[in-house]
């Protein structure tokens, strides 16, 4: 497929000389790429391997006691920080840029720049994760990196937005295509978000309850103005491309990002529900998300029409199946978030397992699921060689995607019965304990399963950056 | 252009909406002279409390903790009616709290009003290992919090944490559990938790 203008059908001259041009752009963003996604698949490993220290833990609360840098408390915010913001993030940049490189038809300037911004990001995932182990977590959730890691982060973020802008600028095609919005979007909105969010929970923070309502428009927009648009924007770029044939519909695209961008960033306060904040606050929030079915339909309507008669190619490509799983999922998790905030949901589902399980059908099913779509086809053009092994891969989906869905359904169901019980106060505290125990062994079983998956993917990425596999024949 | 505009004029609505609004209505919110005393409410925190703040949030306790009361029309009042509490937590609770640890999970029980349940015996032996005082707990024990050294002359100090069952039979011969600076001081803030105070705005 050609990359803007679908409907007009090229020569073959035109086809070889695009094909060409492609050739030169994946090459140009080779390193950058690269280095960012490693890293990311890097910080997977690492983080998940928290997560399964800190799911154990929960069943088993005498285990790694006698110190305390593998406390609960301290593995469980250094595994968000680094699957947030090393795996999801990094990840998300890598295909950004690319994405940017080719939907702007022009190569990649200050690759090495982009190179060492990688390296700084590197630096600050490190130093934060470090100090939550060893104690200096702020204990402010989605924030609890301790200085300097902030400021690290927040220098590289700097440097890659400029970049992708800069290199914006010098586009050669003029159209600018949905998943553009999106990346710029993001770019534009994270690191006003992460500034703001900083200075006011942290540097000089507002006072008492202002700095929760601070807190969660960081948080929640961490996955709306950032997640969520590198998300779609890989979703709205690979779809069309591996089954060749353009987007449904323009405009509804266009609702879609709109939408999303006005409402989604209202959504946040619905994580204080029933605390001590004004009514209107959470009102607000629950209005935004509820309007957020608007943006969630345009962008599952118009995937579903484009994927339309072509569901049989899911069993051919990889990257499809990926984004496609993960297309699906946003769609779930977007419906349901929207119900979730409403007052009556929350009275049960608020302060449970509930919500996490939640939070990962969306961080996992939905941008994870994108972004190894998005690794499985960006990284043979920037290596040039195939994938090693196709079995790896299909081991690899498997195992995530059942993974996550046993997750969900475990910790769904085990986290309704919680909230059930929390608000029938005839019910023991801890009577409620023993009841979630079995669904907590459940979620460590999942997280085991989707572990394996990751530990299949970094063998698969070791071996393609060491040059194993057939070599591929570029331009696609 | 257009692109950036719009990508400005919605990130400052909810800006505006969420960030600045609750700062206008409610930063300049400070304690009150409480009722029928001359303290005021809520009280500054002494510095071991603060200590102690800081090493509940350095281990994570918000993870599983809320600290907050809600009303009694949310959630059939199962807050108030489970003992956590004697009325709804409001903002000014909160305003010498730097960071405010409100919580969003409840694995385990609120602690807004912990200071008024439990002696400080009961929770280092809690801290210690929570199974010691609560048999099926899934708290994680905060063991390193704790010293265990040899008894002086073969007596035991009046600091040391009195064992029972299976734990007093862990450590060696002649030795005792003595909380560190740490311990005393998460302690010390537990029971400062108390929302007790009787304010006009959380009367329902
Ligand atoms: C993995 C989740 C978890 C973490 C982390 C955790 N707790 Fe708990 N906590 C529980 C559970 C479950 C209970 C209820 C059973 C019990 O009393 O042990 C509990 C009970 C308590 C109680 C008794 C409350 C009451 O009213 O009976 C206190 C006090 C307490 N925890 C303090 C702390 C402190 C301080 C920390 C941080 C150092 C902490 N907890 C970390 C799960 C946790």
């Amino acid at each position: 497929m050609r990359e803007m203008k679908p409907n007009a059908v090229p020569t073959a001259e035109e086809m070889r000389r695009a094909s060409l041009e492609r050739v030169a752009i994946d090459a140009s963003c080779r390193r950058a790429v690269l280095t960012w996604y490693a890293s990311a698949v890097f910080w997977l490993l690492v983080g998940s391997t928290f997560a399964l220290l800190a799911s154990f833990k929960m069943h088993i609360p005498d285990w790694l006691t006698e110190s305390g840098w593998l406390t609960f408390g301290r593995v469980r915010p250094a595994h968000l920080n680094t699957v947030a913001f090393g795996w999801g993030s990094m990840a998300g940049i890598a295909s950004a840029i690319w994405m940017m490189a080719r939907l702007g038809r022009v190569e990649l300037k200050y690759g090495g720049l982009l190179v060492v911004a990688a390296m700084i990001w590197n630096i600050g995932i490190a130093v934060g994760a470090g100090g939550i182990l060893l104690g200096h977590s702020t204990s402010i959730e989605w924030l609890e990196m301790p200085r300097p890691a902030p400021i690290i982060l927040a220098v590289s973020l700097l440097i890659v937005s400029a970049c992708i802008f800069v290199n914006f600028t010098r586009r050669r095609e003029r159209h600018v295509y949905v998943s553009q919005w999106y990346i710029l979007g993001a770019m534009f909105w994270m690191p006003m978000l992460y500034i703001t969010a900083q200075w006011l929970c942290v540097e000089l923070p507002a006072r008492g309850v202002v700095q929760s309502a601070v807190n969660w428009w960081f948080a929640h927009n961490v996955l709306g103005l950032w997640v969520t648009p590198m998300g779609l924007a890989t979703a709205y770029y690979l779809i069309p491309k591996v089954i060749g044939r353009p987007v449904y519909s323009y405009y509804l695209s266009i609702i879609g990002f709109w939408s999303l961008a006005l409402f989604y960033s209202w959504a946040g306060m619905h994580h204080l529900v029933g605390g001590p904040m004004p009514a209107w606050m959470i009102s607000a929030s629950i209005v935004g998300s509820m309007m957020m079915l608007v943006p969630v339909g345009a962008v599952a309507v118009n995937h579903h029409f484009t994927m339309q008669g072509h569901f049989h190619e899911l069993k051919h490509s990889p990257t499809l199946r990926f984004v496609v799983f993960g297309a699906m999922s946003y769609t779930v998790v977007s419906v349901q978030g929207a119900f979730e905030s409403l007052r009556q949901f929350s009275e049960v589902a608020h302060f449970t397992h509930y919500t996490i399980a939640h939070a990962h059908l969306g961080m996992y099913g939905f941008f994870t699921m994108v972004m190894f779509g998005s690794g499985y086809y960006m990284i043979p053009r920037m290596t040039g060689r195939e994938w090693a092994s196709n079995w790896l891969i299909r081991l690899h989906f498997w195992s995530c995607a059942l993974g996550i869905i046993m997750y969900f359904v475990t910790l769904t169901y085990g986290g309704w019965l919680q909230g059930l019980m929390l608000i029938n106060p005839d019910v023991k505290f801890i009577e409620i304990v023993v009841k979630l125990t079995p669904y907590l062994h459940g979620r460590s079983m999942a997280g085991c399963l989707m572990t394996f998956g990751h530990v299949v993917f970094g063998l698969s990425l070791v071996l393609n950056l060491s040059g194993v596999g057939k070599r591929f024949g570029g331009g696609r | 252009m257009i692109l950036f505009l719009g990508f400005v004029l919605t990130f400052g609505s909810s800006w505006a909406g969420l960030v600045y609004a609750p700062r206008l209505q409610l930063g300049g919110l400070d304690s009150v002279g409480e009722a029928g005393t001359a303290q005021a409410y809520p009280r500054v925190r002494t510095e071991q409390e603060e200590r102690g703040k800081r090493v509940y949030e350095a281990n994570g306790c918000l993870y599983c903790h809320s600290q907050q009361i809600r009303s009694t029309t949310f959630g059939n009042n199962a807050d108030i009616a489970r003992g956590w509490g004697r009325r709804r937590s409001v903002p000014r609770d909160y305003v010498n709290d730097q960071p405010i640890l409100l919580g969003t999970m409840r694995t385990g029980p609120d602690l807004a009003n912990v200071g008024q349940r439990w002696s400080a015996d009961w929770q280092h032996k809690h801290l210690y290992n929570p199974r010691m005082m609560v048999p099926k707990s899934i708290m994680p024990s905060l063991r390193f919090l704790y010293e265990i050294r040899p008894m002086v002359d073969g007596k035991p100090s009046p600091e040391a944490i009195a064992l029972t069952g299976a734990w007093a039979a862990e450590i060696p011969e002649g030795s005792e559990v003595i909380p560190t600076e740490d311990a005393k001081a998460l302690v010390a803030y537990l029971l400062s938790l108390d929302q007790s105070a009787d304010l006009p705005e959380a009367r329902e």
